[in-house]
């Protein structure tokens, strides 16, 4: 029997089922709740392993079902949704990990890991997606996963954020909505091509394209935190720190960043929409948002809203590398999905273990920290210093690549706003970094808690951070190995330029 | 005499006779009805399915004289639909009214409401559709009376008269076709039916009729009050079938009946109206500050987008186009009807533990209901038009058509009608985040919460998943 047509939806479900069954569990049942989070994650990895293997060797997979002529959901793996899937897959692991140790003793966890799992299962969905259909279908499914997970506190505080959330990417969903459905009426089922699928629509047809592009861009561009869609971002910071791990490194933010990518390359194709005139304005509002997310991190203290910022800025690399004509930048903006990923959830364990451990929640109380979480502060500096750009952490191999293919092309006003950025990234990071490791210790942490005996916290809060540090430093040494991010999205370039 | 047509609606029937004679054994006798009764509604369904068009002359008497039944695919949709949600109404009933007294007063006049809507449903004929109707419209309004209260008294006396004014306008106009035509038989008014005053007064007397029972905006006034006082397993009825009942006869009469009369100008101020029942009931939700006037709301604005499909479903030519646009049609009543029931039996959970169904002082009352909670959320998704709900294809479907034919604002009223949805879905959601304890167990009461809980997962994850076998049901029998 042939199984390949079942394992797209067989990687959707591994997560979505154990999901949809630890609602029902009591909130007693610890055991059994750890053991269908661990299941459902491994039995991911080990079929996405798979996938991986089939597409090396030639294998096509698909998963269909048609609902009415012309309404197909379709969940296929192409070079690019590969990338996404192992992404969001390992990464996935490692904050369920985290998550286990870091909601130990609070309230209401079958809720959250119900959501927590239903969340990932939606990623993996929109990284899968073959149509523009299936991907809104998996998109708006995000959103409404997410939002629990934001109000999940409980306090005010949370109440208020959710709701800013949801304003916006409700707002923007219903954009995307009505932008595909009109596209999809003007030039029928909208198969993600390699090279674009509108090229050769009738001239008459471009004045709307550029307009659907715009509500598509929109919807795509509130997950994204594009400026000024940025709004809600910050607010939600209000959520558990995995939970942050999880909107600013795997699902949300990337769910958009990855949707925009798929809209220039698989929708539009990029030599068409350079044509029409998008990629400019798609450059300008990247380069803005880079700056402004910078400038607005500098002047934060709560080191969760300056990571936000930060998230701000660093995720419209991806969509910059988009923007800029030929197979570098892109290049450089698909390796970005991984590279962002794995350092800022770095940041985000880091951040999350100091406030659990220590009570520090803010850039001036971290002075010394590094003498008292020696493990935790080198993962976050490798993070920090990654999100610079300074090798050999995988940030450099992003910038790298972005300002090449930014003067391959001759954009060079690109490469103007890579040094700026990077002067700035360094701004507001550095000074933690010298806050952490130089200045003394106060006398007292605002609130200390014992978490471990021998470690300097509880072991599945400390491991995870090491390990992605300890990945973003592989994924930067070992860019030529095959297999790495850089040699997949070299490869999907290379499809994508038609070498 | 095993004709599933006639089973379906003699069956409610028989079981009306039967508890109003045995009051003691009210509960048993009930569900022993409720249970065979569905079993014969989805062996009818599968029938049709199966490519077979049901018809059959009850005692003998064909067309014109004798009563007529008939299923295609479009009443075995609704008539499985409704029979499911029936059943699950009655398993919670069993536990809402418990064995008090009002639940010997329940049983009768549920099963004939049943028997009524299946009948409706089924007949093929103007004046049985009419006698269906009336009953249809007394069960109704005395069940929603049910609880006794002064509010509800007079609620339902409204809906009584509003209902009778309803169903005589329709008579009206049936009896203008039968002095014209000579017979009462859909199919052959159907096909003798010409173009002419006649015809144009008998639509607009008997589509009128039936907006005012199918709370078309502006005539929906009676309707919030009407659901939102009825005992919880009443208003679930009311909202998710009895108002589709109306709708499916307009809309029988649409596309059977005046095919050839209906104009754009007609379909498009029915349209119309129907975008006003979307913004207005929508707001009027978000406005809402009770549990159940907020259901009931939404229910004025989900039949509005009902009605948003005839002015597209008649500019659209008979083709694969118009199919699919039915199909969406379909999709949408059937969500909405498993939707609709959920909630109300979810709100009923909620107002049975807390004593009240004020949705600012619901903070811990949702939190310590895990499933009535879950329950509110998923028919939420449903109710919005979130995938994979069946309501995400129908409106895919509703904008897709709407932009292809040019009427673009119907896209702008969806996507409105969309967010103010889920601005008054999570207005009510919200309140499920907060510091209280939770609950050991996700359920309190097995039997009122499970059947409210699978209404909704049917409506938010099954329904629009299934849009493949309902088109090839809607295609059968034809």
């Amino acid at each position: 029997m042939n199984l390949d047509p079942y394992l797209p939806l067989a990687i959707v479900l591994s997560s979505a089922l154990p999901g949809a069954l630890i609602f029902f569990l009591g909130e007693d049942s610890y055991r059994l709740r750890t053991a269908l989070n661990l299941f459902g994650a491994l039995l991911k990895i080990i079929l996405v392993g798979w996938m991986i293997w089939g597409v090396f060797h030639g294998h096509v997979y698909e998963s269909r079902l048609t609902l009415m002529p012309g309404l197909e959901l379709v969940l296929s793996a192409d070079a690019l949704s590969v990338l996404f899937v192992a992404l969001s897959t390992v990464l996935w692991l490692v904050t369920t990990i985290y998550a286990i140790g870091y909601l130990e003793h609070s309230p209401n966890r079958s809720r959250f890991f119900g959501f927590f799992s239903l969340c990932v299962s939606a990623t993996v969905g929109i990284a899968l997606s073959g149509n523009l259909m299936t991907f809104v279908v998996f998109y708006e499914i995000l959103t409404l996963a997410t939002y629990p997970l934001v109000a999940h506190r409980g306090t005010p505080d949370a109440d208020h954020g959710a709701k800013v959330y949801l304003a916006y990417t409700m707002s923007g969903g219903v954009l995307l909505f009505v932008g595909a459905v009109w596209l999809q009426t003007l030039v029928g089922q909208l198969t993600f091509t390699q090279g674009g699928l509108l090229g050769a629509a009738p001239e008459a047809l471009h004045g709307q394209f550029i307009l659907i592009f715009f509500l598509l861009l929109a919807g795509l561009g509130v997950k994204a935190a594009l400026v000024p869609l940025h709004g809600w971002l910050p607010q939600a910071m209000v959520a558990p720190a995995p939970v942050s791990a999880l909107l600013h490194a795997v699902a949300v933010v990337k769910a958009g960043a990855f949707g925009i990518v798929r809209l220039v390359y698989d929708v539009y194709g990029v030599e068409f929409a350079d044509d029409l005139g998008l990629l400019t304005v798609l450059g300008v509002l990247a380069a803005t948002t880079i700056i402004y997310g910078s400038l607005k991190a500098l002047s934060q203290d709560g080191l969760k809203k300056r990571l936000a910022y930060s998230t701000v800025s660093q995720v419209s690399y991806i969509a910059l590398g988009a923007s800029v004509l030929g197979p570098i930048a892109t290049i450089g903006g698909l390796v970005h999905l991984v590279h962002q990923g794995i350092m800022k959830i770095t940041l985000f364990f880091c951040a999350g273990n100091y406030a659990e451990t220590l009570g520090v929640h803010k850039v001036s109380e971290m002075n010394g920290i590094g003498r008292r979480m020696p493990w935790t502060t080198l993962a976050f500096t490798v993070g920090a210093l990654g999100m610079i750009g300074i090798p050999p952490v995988a940030g450099f191999i992003t910038k790298w690549y972005l300002g090449l293919g930014a003067a391959t092309a001759g954009a060079y006003w690109v490469i103007v706003v890579l040094l700026v950025s990077s002067l700035l990234n360094a701004a507001y990071f550095l000074p933690i970094l010298y806050r952490a490791w130089f200045r003394p210790p106060p006398d007292q942490w605002p609130e200390e808690a014992v978490l471990s005996k021998r470690l300097e916290t509880a072991p599945a809060l400390l491991w995870p951070p090491v390990v992605t540090a300890l990945l973003a430093v592989v994924a930067g040494l070992l860019a030529a190995a095959p297999f790495s991010p850089l040699e997949w999205a070299t490869l999907i370039a290379e499809r994508e330029y038609g070498r | 005499m095993f004709d599933p047509l006639a089973l379906a609606v003699a069956l409610p029937l028989l079981g009306a006779l039967l508890v109003t004679m045995l009051p003691g054994w009210s509960r048993a006798l009930g569900m022993l009805t409720a249970l065979a009764t569905t079993v014969v509604a989805l062996w009818l369904t599968v029938t049709v399915w199966g490519g077979a068009s049901l018809h059959s002359d009850l005692g003998g008497w064909g067309v014109p004289l004798g009563i007529a039944l008939r299923a295609d695919g479009l009443a075995a949709a609704l008539v499985a639909m409704a029979n499911l949600v029936a059943l699950a109404i009655s398993i919670n009933a069993t536990g809402y009214f418990g064995t008090a007294e009002s639940s010997r007063k329940f049983w009768p006049l549920w099963l004939l409401l049943w028997s009524a809507l299946n009948g409706l449903f089924l007949a093929a004929d103007l004046f049985n559709l009419y006698v269906m109707l009336e009953l249809l419209g007394l069960s109704a309004a005395a069940l929603g009376a049910l609880t006794g209260t002064r509010e509800a008294a007079e609620a339902n006396l409204r809906y009584l008269l509003v209902g009778l004014l309803g169903s005589m306008t329709y008579l009206l106009g049936v009896a203008l076709l039968y002095t014209a035509y000579g017979t009462l038989d859909l199919e052959q008014v159907a096909a003798s039916l010409t173009p002419g005053p006649v015809a144009l007064s008998a639509l607009a007397l008997m589509v009128g009729g039936l907006l005012l029972k199918a709370a078309l905006f502006p005539l929906h006034f009676w309707l919030p009050p009407a659901h939102a006082n009825a005992p919880a397993p009443v208003s679930a009825a009311l909202s998710a079938l009895v108002v589709k009942a109306a709708i499916y006869l307009v809309l029988r009469l649409w596309l059977d009946l005046f095919d050839g009369i209906v104009t754009e100008a007609a379909g498009m101020l029915l349209g119309l109206l129907g975008a006003g029942a979307v913004l207005w009931g929508s707001w009027r939700a978000l406005r809402a500050e009770r549990l159940k006037l907020l259901a009931a709301y939404s229910t004025v604005a989900q039949v509005g987008y009902l009605f948003m499909f005839l002015p597209l479903l008649t500019a659209t030519p008979d083709g694969p186009e118009r199919e699919r646009l039915l199909t969406a049609l379909v999709l949408l009543a059937l969500t909405h009807g498993f939707a609709k029931a959920g909630f109300f039996l979810a709100a009923g959970l909620v107002q049975k533990s807390t004593g009240h169904d004020r949705i600012r002082e619901l903070g811990g009352a949702a939190q310590s209901l895990p499933a009535a909670t879950f329950t509110l959320g998923l028919a939420g998704v449903a109710l919005i038009g979130l995938p994979p709900s069946g309501t995400f294809f129908a409106k895919w479907v509703l904008v897709g058509q709407a932009i292809a034919l040019g009427q673009w604002w119907w896209a702008l009223v969806v996507m409105a009608g969309t967010l103010l949805a889920a601005a008054y879905v999570f207005r009510v959601l919200a309140r499920a985040f907060n510091r209280e304890p939770t609950p050991k167990c996700f359920l309190t009461d097995p039997r009122t919460e499970i059947p409210a809980l699978l209404l909704a997962a049917l409506s938010a994850l099954g329904v629009g998943l299934a849009a493949q076998p309902i088109a090839v049901l809607l295609g059968a029998g034809d």
